[in-house]
């Protein structure tokens, strides 16, 4: 009734209701829950519960209330529920999207209109580059931020020579372009690139044939979803791996797509923000947890979800609750750092985005599962600026 | 390095093995769009359920082969309660609203899968006589693929004969000539039909079950096939078993060389095949209807 009396007010003043002690706080959610990402969208939202009811869905006696929309992967549905969420809503922030195309469209909205947007995942550099907003922050990784460290790795492990094969949209390119550029900084050489266009491409065998008469020393990849699981099974298939080292984005052999793709995907050596074994208290407990309660592993996707959640908990910690001075809420968010299952975590205040440890990973076969193994991290991986210069009001 | 004969060879066999699941995801379609003008734009999902089915089969069994014939048979069944129920009800209706109707499909098939299955991409195991691989000139080619192909010609020349030397063949290949007059002359054309289109319906489950191996089985797979397949039905021309073959073969070794030969061009080289063929036959490849 208070929320109902307080609305009717607001309708009659034209005014948004001021949000006091007891009313609750409101985070739009906008992700996929249909369409190719629908399972990226489902383990981000499992994530973030899970963190509610991990650290509190009650700040200064207010409840946390998510309210979710569907983005269906396209960025007008995704422009459009975010508008709903802000003015019909009027939700204090706003957690979302998963790909980079519908980022790229709610960017600009929540820019001009100053509503905190905190982005689980979608990865393109121009986020937190040239395109970066006071408003948009990311608790996810970068492309850049992922790949860049592989080329350096790579070499110092003695491979010389790499072919590069992308998924031909933004993030694919973005990938390869800060592995290239690492290996040959470090004295490498890229012996073939190919971009497959993946909604015709279903079939990689063309591809596979090609690279293994280029005789690379390893090949550096990046897919995921349907055409990961497709790639690696046929990389096995034609024998590749017994020639050519496989590496590249550890997504490749995500938990999300470990189980279709089985022992066919042992031997990929991978760089990724999170991997499930990796070996930390805080870490095994968040895995117990989300395993209990879903009876599935916890993927990055997950961690990526609870880890957004918890930024947003603590941070409504240091307002004390208080959700309208939006620029006070996006400096608490600068001032939390916290260790998560991916270990120690903060928001670099430069670009928003997430400053975290690189894990490089092969991908084993541990008894009857397989598992991807850390076997080396780069700790507090940083992207420079990048372009970035936070200015209000730049559109 | 492009033109070294193993290399070529290799993808040769690349090339056959596309051809065959398109070929028996678009011989279907082709035949019931001659014979009735009716296109099923929801044939993808057919083929999408099929794996589904395949999936589910082999994972309770734990055996392929029972997949390998379970879901042909259930998509046939699942096309035929379809034709009864929705699709029979159609064909007297403008074309524009079949598309509409089958259009629709496509979506709740699509939501249906997901209902059912869940959002996550599957895999489907291999038994050990096919999984592996043996040497081809020197490199070493997936015992699977060379499967597919033995299936899709399999396929090719069990239709042929079907066509050929069946009281059935013989209804449809009057059909196709001439709709009007096989039905002036007693044939009943609705009844060929409808045997085609379920026998359709299990070609689209058996090439879904077939590929799952290797393209994984995940909610959307029907639209990554569709495109494909109405390409090949366009150029072999409708309602040519025939057509379908050759179709199949030359979109098969389009996109197989296209994408290693001019990578740039990988995306636009179908299209750019199918635009000179139609140019140059404009009925398609085989001309099926004489009338």
């Amino acid at each position: 009734m208070r929320i109902l009396f307080g609305l009717a007010l607001a309708l009659i003043a034209g005014l948004p209701a001021p949000a006091g002690a007891g009313d609750p706080i409101r985070i739009g959610v906008v992700l996929p829950f249909s369409g190719v990402y629908a399972a990226l969208g489902g383990d981000i939202t499992d994530g973030m519960m899970l963190a509610f009811e991990t650290f509190g869905d009650t700040v200064a006696g207010r409840r946390i209330e998510l309210i979710r929309e569907d983005s269906e992967v396209k960025p007008s549905v995704g422009l459009t529920k975010t508008k709903k969420l802000v003015y019909q809503d009027q939700v204090d922030l706003l957690v979302g999207p998963v790909a980079s195309n519908v980022a790229g469209a709610m960017r600009d909205f929540v820019h001009n209109a100053e509503i905190p947007l905190i982005v689980p995942n979608a990865g393109n550099n121009l986020l937190t580059g040239e395109r970066c907003s006071p408003w948009v922050i990311r608790t996810s990784f970068s492309n850049d931020q992922i790949n860049r460290g592989m080329g350096g790795w790579l070499f110092d492990k003695g491979y010389r020579s790499l072919y590069l094969l992308a998924a031909d949209y933004a993030a694919g390119h973005q990938m390869m372009a800060a592995v290239k550029r690492s290996f040959t900084a470090a004295g490498g050489a890229i012996v073939g690139e190919e971009y497959p266009p993946l909604r015709e491409t279903k079939d990689f065998a063309p591809y596979l044939a090609k690279i293994k008469a280029a005789k690379p020393d390893a090949m550096y990849v990046f897919f995921a979803g349907g055409p990961a699981i497709q790639f690696v099974k046929q990389v096995h298939d034609f024998g590749l791996k017994k020639e050519i080292a496989l590496t590249g984005a550890g997504w490749l052999t995500s938990p999300l797509f470990l189980p279709a793709e089985g022992a066919a995907a042992v031997g990929f050596t991978g760089a990724l923000n999170y991997v499930p074994s990796i070996d930390s208290d805080e870490n095994r407990q968040f895995q117990n947890a989300f395993q209990e309660k879903h009876g599935r592993v916890g993927s990055e996707f997950t961690v990526q979800g609870y880890d957004t959640a918890r930024l947003i908990v603590e941070a409504l910690e240091i307002t004390g609750g208080a959700t309208d001075d939006k620029a006070a809420l996006v400096a608490a968010m600068h001032q939390v750092s916290f260790t998560g299952p991916r270990g120690p975590l903060r928001i670099d205040p430069a670009t928003n985005n997430v400053i975290q440890d690189i894990y490089v990973f092969e991908t084993r076969q541990v008894g009857y599962a397989v598992k991807q193994v850390v076997i080396d991290k780069m700790e507090a991986v940083q992207d420079p600026p990048n372009g970035c210069r936070m200015e209000v009001g730049r559109g | 390095m492009l033109l070294d004969p193993t290399f070529l060879a290799i993808q040769f066999l690349n090339g056959l093995q596309l051809a065959s699941l398109l070929f028996l995801l678009a011989v279907g379609l082709s035949v019931v769009f001659g014979l009735m003008g009716f296109i099923n734009l929801a044939h993808g999902t057919l083929y999408m359920i099929g794996a589904y089915i395949g999936l589910s089969v082999a994972r309770s069994t734990g055996s392929f082969w029972l997949a390998l014939v379970a879901a042909p048979v259930a998509v046939a069944l699942l096309g035929m309660v379809f034709h009864v129920v929705l699709l029979r009800h159609m064909q007297a209706a403008s074309p524009m609203k079949q598309v509409l109707v089958t259009f629709g499909l496509i979506f709740v098939g699509l939501d249906s899968v997901r209902y059912i299955w869940g959002n996550y991409s599957h895999g489907i195991d291999l038994p050990a006589v096919l999984a592996g691989g043996v040497s081809v000139l020197g490199e070493t080619y997936p015992i699977y693929r060379l499967f597919i192909i033995g299936l899709g010609l399999a396929v090719l020349a069990a239709l042929h004969w079907g066509l050929e030397r069946t009281r059935l063949g013989a209804l449809v290949r009057a059909g196709v000539d001439d709709r009007e007059t096989a039905a002036a002359l007693g044939i009943d054309v609705g009844l060929a039909f409808f045997a085609v289109f379920c026998l359709g319906c299990a070609l689209a489950g058996l090439a879904g079950v077939v590929a799952a191996p290797v393209l994984s089985v995940y909610p959307g797979m029907d639209m990554s096939v569709l495109i494909l397949t109405l390409i090949v039905v366009v150029i072999g021309g409708p309602g040519s078993l025939k057509g379908a073959a050759l179709g199949a073969l030359v979109i098969g070794m389009a996109q197989t060389f296209g994408q290693v030969l001019v990578p740039a061009l990988a995306s636009v080289m179908i299209y750019a095949v199918m635009a000179a063929v139609l140019l140059a036959r404009p009925g398609g490849l085989v001309r099926a209807r004489h009338g």
